[in-house]
């Protein structure tokens, strides 16, 4: 927990998709760095994620939309990490 | 109202302190109701600005985006684009962004400027932005926005005198036009870039409090005691306010009963309005102590972090972790508990924690409880260690929750809506409550029970005073009163449904006058009985003439039984429905009746 990825896209389940609209919204772009900073203490669910300066509480079927590079791992602007 | 009043709305994203901004803007000035047909919180108040010119104050609800994802939202979109029926479009937005979440919050600004209407930005906590070293250069962004930027602190006497200055000033014009396909987002890096220094992403603070708060371990632990907390505050705290009304209002109603002749006017004003004030107001310190545990606990940013350790639970049995409190508070009482999912935003999850409220065991079905215990179980311990009345009393409460997590399943299996309805709740920085925010949510609750709910009980109550006490016993009647009146007769009527599950004609009686609320079903019996409100007799004669499968049954009966027309009147307050009213009722019912019926057949052959 904690190494910090980067957004790649938000990927539509189905067709329109107000959930991945929404997560759009919210910052989930590309080029965004991403990071996981808690999980819920049943099954890991929902996971507690850094997007920006806000955290978001995701369900597994929601962050799943996310797809994410975890090679380029970006420092810059993560001062928490 | 002076035609030259200025109406701005507040716009912004939910946790950006917009609602305490809207506190100090208008103080006590302000108006809550709903918009028309819908249960969504419409908040008005007006203040007068230093050049004497009176400005209107709408607090539209937290919005991430005009794209909107739930009710409340469609709402904030609306009126914002002038076409919600019956509001006329703002005259400014202010929109409030938080100025340690800009990353988010300007990309709903770019959203609003689109709409090319007057507007200006109020970066709201600019005190938690200084302490973390945020450096925002207000000049050049209110330069590439198009429009006034104005800082406040919405905690701080004062906080707001930048805002209120500038909306006396002149109407701004059109704020920067966007390209119609500029991406929002890269546009919010770049203004970032050019105009404000961050130095770490989140607060040192947070980081810490969540790897405590959030542990899978201790985050469990430490929830679980404020759970309790709540419980015991809600549970006992309560109860001396509780007993201090009732015992008043009996006061009352005695005072008034030395001063009036006997009569069936003076029975209205003591049996029918005293008693049914009574029953309004004895639920008041349990509705304000939740409330102020939950409003502490939102206002901080604990609430979202419970439902977020609680939410995988909750979600088996088709709700969320926002579900948890409202149906913890239910153990109290249902009322403050379905006034409490206001708290949850999406409307199905709520409306399906509202259906099974009722099912925790509350505390007034415990006089019915006692009674039949006591009455009926063998003070005998079990294994040597617990008390047999005891581990009844603990079936009961476990059959409530079981049936609750298996009704909340059925319900999910049954809707229509068998779509994905997203959690993707944010976690605002923990913050301390202001003690006005908390003063003024809570004063609003209390208006809103007495206002919408109140009257409802109040015309029930006088309605079933009226039920228990026309016609009058005539003469030479050797039964109590109640057994000739209107009451009596639906009861004798009832007792022909009700005989297979094993009620006698004595329990269909009380269950009519029962309705008001599940305690005064007991207080109905010792009537029926002609006990003459002499409770402590009931035990023993109710231990002679029942059998044990008939108190069973009874007891069956009371952890479904939809006899609180208090809870009706909320759900239908909350709901603004009569179809979920009947919806509750039937579905209670049905569980009751089976579940009685199956215990007394059942009672019967072991017997």
């Amino acid at each position: 927990m904690g190494a910090s990825a980067t957004v790649l896209q938000v990927e539509d389940n189905g067709p329109d998709d107000a959930i991945a609209q929404r997560l759009r919204d919210l910052g989930f772009v590309a080029g965004e760095p991403v990071r996981v900073v808690a999980l819920g203490p049943l099954g890991a669910d929902p996971m507690l994620v850094q997007i920006g300066y806000t955290r978001f509480a995701l369900r597994r079927a929601e962050a799943a939309r996310v797809r994410i590079d975890t090679t380029a791992a970006v420092g810059i602007m993560d001062g928490a990490a | 109202m002076s035609t030259a009043a200025l109406q701005i709305a507040l716009v912004g994203n939910p946790n950006c302190g917009k609602t305490a901004l809207f506190n100090q803007l208008t103080g006590r000035r302000q108006k809550v109701a709903n918009y028309a047909g819908v249960t969504i919180e419409r908040k008005e108040g007006h203040y007068t600005a230093p050049s004497g010119r009176s400005v209107r104050v709408l607090d539209l609800p937290g919005a991430y985006s005009l794209a909107a994802a739930s009710p409340d939202e469609a709402i904030t979109r609306d009126i914002v684009m002038g076409r919600y029926p019956g509001e006329s479009i703002p005259d400014l937005i202010v929109c409030v962004a938080d100025a340690t979440n800009l990353r988010l919050h300007l990309r709903f600004v770019l959203e609003l400027s689109r709409l090319g209407r007057p507007m200006l930005l109020a970066l709201n906590m600019m005190d938690a932005a200084k302490r973390r070293g945020i450096r925002i250069d207000t000049v050049a962004l209110a330069r590439e926005l198009g429009m006034p930027v104005v800082e406040t602190i919405a905690v701080k006497r004062g906080g707001a005198a930048g805002l209120i200055a500038e909306v006396d000033a002149a109407m701004p014009g059109p704020p920067t036009r966007l390209a119609a396909d500029a991406d929002l987002h890269a546009r919010v890096r770049a203004l970032l870039a050019d105009t404000v220094s961050v130095p770490r992403r989140t607060a040192a603070i947070d980081d810490a409090l969540d790897r405590i708060v959030l542990h899978p371990m201790l985050g469990l632990a430490i929830l679980a005691v404020v759970m309790f907390l709540i419980f015991q505050a809600v549970f006992s705290w309560a109860t001396p306010l509780h007993d201090g009304i009732d015992a008043g209002m009996r006061a009352f109603g005695e005072w008034v009963r030395a001063q009036l002749p006997a009569g069936a006017l003076r029975s209205l004003l003591i049996d029918g309005v005293i008693a049914g004030l009574g029953a309004v107001l004895v639920f008041l310190p349990q509705i304000l102590i939740l409330f102020l545990f939950i409003l502490v606990l939102e206002e901080s940013g604990y609430l979202p972090r419970a439902a977020f350790l609680l939410d995988r639970l909750m979600r088996g049995a088709g709700l969320t972790g926002r579900s948890f409190i409202p149906l913890l508070s239910s153990f109290a009482c249902a009322i403050p508990g379905i006034m409490a999912t206001r708290s949850i935003t999406d409307p199905r999850d709520r409306l399906a924690t509202i259906l099974v409220a009722p099912l925790m065991t509350c505390s007034a079905r415990l006089p019915v409880y006692t009674l039949l215990i006591a009455a009926f179980i063998p003070q005998r311990t079990v294994g040597g260690l617990f008390g047999l009345q005891g581990l009844v009393l603990f079936t009961l409460y476990v059959a409530g929750i079981l049936s609750a997590l298996g009704v909340a399943w059925v319900i999910k299996r049954m809707r229509r809506d068998q779509g994905e309805h997203a959690l993707m709740m944010e976690l605002p920085s923990y913050r301390m409550p202001h003690p006005r925010d908390i003063a003024i949510g809570l004063y609003e609750r209390g208006m809103i029970f007495l206002r919408r709910v109140g009257g409802i009980i109040l015309a029930l109550t006088v309605l079933l005073w009226f039920l228990s006490s026309f016609p009058g016993a005539p003469a030479g009647a050797t039964e109590p009163a109640i057994y000739y009146s209107l009451a009596g007769i639906i009861g004798r009527g009832l007792h022909a449904i009700f005989a297979p599950l094993g009620f006698n004609w004595q329990i269909c009686i009380a269950l009519v006058p029962g309705m008001a609320a599940r305690e005064v079903a007991v207080a109905s019996l010792a009537t029926v009985y002609a006990l003459g409100g002499n409770e402590d007799g009931l035990q023993a004669i109710v231990a002679s003439q029942w059998s044990l499968a008939t108190a069973l049954s009874l007891l069956a009966w009371y952890v479904f039984a939809p006899m609180c027309i208090s809870t009706l009147a909320t759900v239908r307050r909350e709901t603004n429905s009569w179809r979920n009213v009947w919806m509750l009722a039937g579905y209670l019912f049905g569980l009751a009746y089976l579940a009685s019926l199956a215990t007394y057949q059942i009672a019967r052959l072991l017997s």
